[in-house]
């Protein structure tokens, strides 16, 4: 895990932050995604790791998309809502492990 | 059933293709008005809407409504369906000549990947975008000679809740028709992941190029949500408009009810003295007459349940909604969506399985079907206030609670907890493993257009008479002539029913039902009970011979003949017992295979039957038998 680059800049750069799994991110986070794998992770998705890659994909999840977790569940914060660049999405956090993203940095 | 009549030669065919929620449906209404028709696939449950325009030269095109999708790699059987029509690959269907791709102007970037797929296709394009008074509203701005150039295809834009933009987009489709390419082979092919992030960057330059962002963007959803989607207001706010529903289905509803339930009866009397005594009045009045009141009776709480629904879906507020239970539903294995169906229940099964639609995954949605029977339903209450009244002693425990109102709050969590169970058992037993994804838009919020909400009523109200009451007749009259012949002897002492049919069925199968505490009189009940549940009671009344069906004798004679444990027992049968041929039937409908129905009516007899097992031996045993 790199350290948040400290910039005098107004405009910080976007998504040069510290990386994480969308699945770890908190309501507030937003970034840029930087990677969408198809990883098995021992988790039951109820699909192929390779499946879930390609839906994530299709519902716009693709490397450069604008991201920020807006809303998530009351029990066990869970599901969530992003902005996925101009679309609201919802999403488990057991299938939002395979899209890595990077925080804007502060 | 119907499969699609064969190409009229010379008839022009165009399929609307696009994302959910681009307003494809308001489109297709706008176009064809009320020249539509709904039916199944060939072989398949997705609804197939189809409809005609007629062009301003006087050309007739069918206009085929496709679900929504976002990619032509079909995930669920709508989308299965979308694939093959566009490739013309679906039995009885032809290609059609022209696709016209519906895109919401305010989300273009999607659909932008979903066109290059279809470009892949071959057939002749032509980009609708829709909502294009809002795009105009939010400053955004789409430069539309260069995107039609870079896609190849002519863009029209409309507002399809305010029909504008639709001449326009007949006369592009028709200049397209006119000037058809030379039929050209499929080359799509499914994309991999790889191929996938490739389209997705060519769309995204195609945005980059053509398309500027909003000077106003949308603020509006983002602040409704931060309320609606609240953990706590969210909730709380969700549980608010479920009692309004709640209160408008069972007291808005009932006046109608009162007056359709009050029509059929002096229909019933009419017809009874206007012809002879005999068989025909007993056919008429009390077979036709009466089982088609006995689906219509419901209608009323259906087309208001249908009214909450498609407000909440055309709204936008359906998938917050799903957002805000999937974790509740989750816990039994079901998906976030299943529960405004398993809610609409409560009224009748039958409005909650038609309802199950809105669950795009085939598994999920077939788990929510097999357990909405187990809400208790409307025409249950009848069954139980009568049972519940006649043997459950009128007590008051702890000062306040009523123990015949504990009864009934214990039969309803019954119905809860095991939808619930059952759920689980099926995702361990069926599906051998968890829910798939649970992935979904939330849609920027609309208000209604009041034209599509009544249509969309319309078709439901259509749809559930059709579906309801070409299964139910026959089985009325089934029911009656099994309960009126061969008719009782003259100067036969007992109640006519104990020498028909039923009477008959029902004495050779109490032996079967002796273990659960049904005497025969109950059993012979059964079986007109089958053809929905509240016909138990007259059905009681008849063989005990209580003349004009006062409840008040009824429940007394009962209260004189039946044991406590027996009327526990005959309380748990109705929890679980599948008495209701209407939901059988729907569920082959919305299945469009037996498999289901017959899954469903032995699950729900084994409960049942083992149900009523326990309470009455159990009653036994503590000395209520």
């Amino acid at each position: 895990m790199t350290a948040p680059i400290p910039t005098p800049d107004l405009n910080p750069p976007k998504g040069e932050g510290v990386r994480m799994r969308l699945r770890d991110a908190p309501v507030g986070t937003h970034g840029v995604i930087v990677d969408v794998q198809a990883e098995i992770d021992g988790l039951d998705h109820g699909v192929d790791a390779g499946e879930l890659q390609r839906r994530l994909l299709e519902f716009g999840f693709v490397e450069g998309a604008r991201i920020e977790v807006i809303h998530e569940g009351g029990i066990g914060h869970d599901p969530i809502a992003v902005k996925l660049d101009d679309m609201r999405i919802a999403l488990r956090r057991r299938d939002a492990g395979d899209i890595m993203i990077a925080q804007d940095a502060r | 059933m119907t499969t699609a009549p064969a190409p009229h030669p010379g008839l022009a065919r165009i399929a609307l293709v696009g994302n959910p929620n681009c307003g494809k449906t308001a489109l297709f209404n706008a176009l064809t008005g009320a020249r539509q028709k709904v039916a199944n696939y060939a072989g398949v449950t997705v609804e197939r809407k189809e409809g005609a325009v007629v062009t301003a030269s006087g050309r007739h095109i069918q206009v085929l409504d496709l679900p929504g999708t976002y990619s032509l790699r079909a995930r669920s059987p709508d989308e299965a369906v979308t694939r093959d029509a566009v490739l013309g690959r679906l039995a009885g269907e032809a290609a059609p000549d022209v696709v016209v791709c519906v895109a919401d102007a305010t989300n273009l970037r999607l659909v932008l990947r979903l066109i290059l797929e279809l470009k892949a296709v071959g057939r002749p394009l032509v980009l609708a975008l829709n909502m294009y008074d809002i795009a105009q509203r939010q400053g955004l701005k789409i430069d539309l000679e260069g995107l039609s150039r870079e896609i190849g295809a002519p863009i029209v834009t409309t507002v399809a809740t305010r029909r504008r933009g639709i001449e326009d987009l007949v006369a592009r489709v028709e200049e397209v028709l006119a000037d058809l390419p030379p039929f050209q082979a499929s080359e799509w092919r499914e994309l991999d992941a790889g191929q996938i992030k490739a389209a997705h960057r060519q769309a995204q330059n195609l945005m980059r190029a053509h398309v500027r962002p909003p000077e106003r963007p949308d603020t509006l959803t983002g602040r409704i949500d931060s309320v609606l989607l609240h953990p706590v207001w969210g909730m709380g706010l969700l549980l608010v408009l479920l009692l309004v529903m709640f209160q408008a289905v069972f007291t808005g509803a009932a006046p109608a009810m009162d007056l359709i339930d009050r029509g059929f009866g002096q229909l019933a009397s009419g017809v009874a003295a206007a012809l002879p005594e005999g068989l025909l009045r007993g056919l008429v009045a009390d077979g036709v007459i009466a089982g088609v009141g006995s689906v219509l009776v419901f209608l009323p709480q259906i087309l208001v349940l249908f009214f909450f629904i498609i407000l909440l879906e055309d709204s936008g507020y359906m998938a917050r909604a799903a957002f805000l239970m999937d974790r509740i539903m989750g816990g039994a294995g079901l998906h976030g969506r299943a529960f405004i169906p398993l809610l609409s229940s409560f009224a009748c099964a039958i409005p909650g399985i038609m309802s199950t639609r809105v669950i795009d995954n085939r598994r999920d949605r077939l788990t929510t079907i097999l357990i909405a029977p187990l809400m208790t339903c409307s025409a249950r209450i009848p069954v139980y206030t009568l049972i519940i009244g006649a043997v459950v002693p009128q007590k008051t425990l702890w000062g306040f609670a009523s123990l015949q109102g504990l009864v009934m709050f214990g039969l309803y969590a019954a119905g809860i907890f095991s939808a619930l169970a059952v759920s689980l058992v099926m995702r361990k037993v069926f599906w051998r493993g968890v829910s798939e994804p649970f992935m979904m838009e939330l849609p920027t919020y609309k208000a209604p257009d009041p034209l599509n909400v009544l249509r969309s009523l319309w078709m439901r109200g259509a749809i559930f008479v059709k579906r309801a009451g070409r299964v139910i007749l026959p089985l009325m009259v089934l029911v009656w002539f099994l309960s009126t012949f061969p008719e009782a002897p003259i100067g036969a002492t007992g109640p006519a029913i104990d020498y028909s049919l039923a009477g008959r069925i029902g004495h050779a199968l109490a032996p079967i039902f002796a273990p659960i505490g049904f005497n025969w009189q109950m059993t012979v009940a059964l079986i007109p009970g089958m053809a929905a549940r509240e016909v138990a009671v007259a059905a009681l009344g008849t063989v005990y011979a209580v003349g004009g069906g006062a409840a008040t004798s009824l429940a007394a004679t009962l209260h004189q003949s039946w044991s406590l444990a027996s009327g526990l027992a005959f309380l748990a049968w109705y929890v679980f017992a599948p008495q209701c041929v209407a939901t059988l039937a729907v569920v082959r409908r919305e299945t469009n295979s037996w498999r289901w129905p017959v899954i469903m009516f032995a699950y729900m007899i084994a409960l049942a039957y083992g149900a009523a097992f326990i309470v009455y031996q159990s009653a036994v045993a503590l000395g209520a038998g």
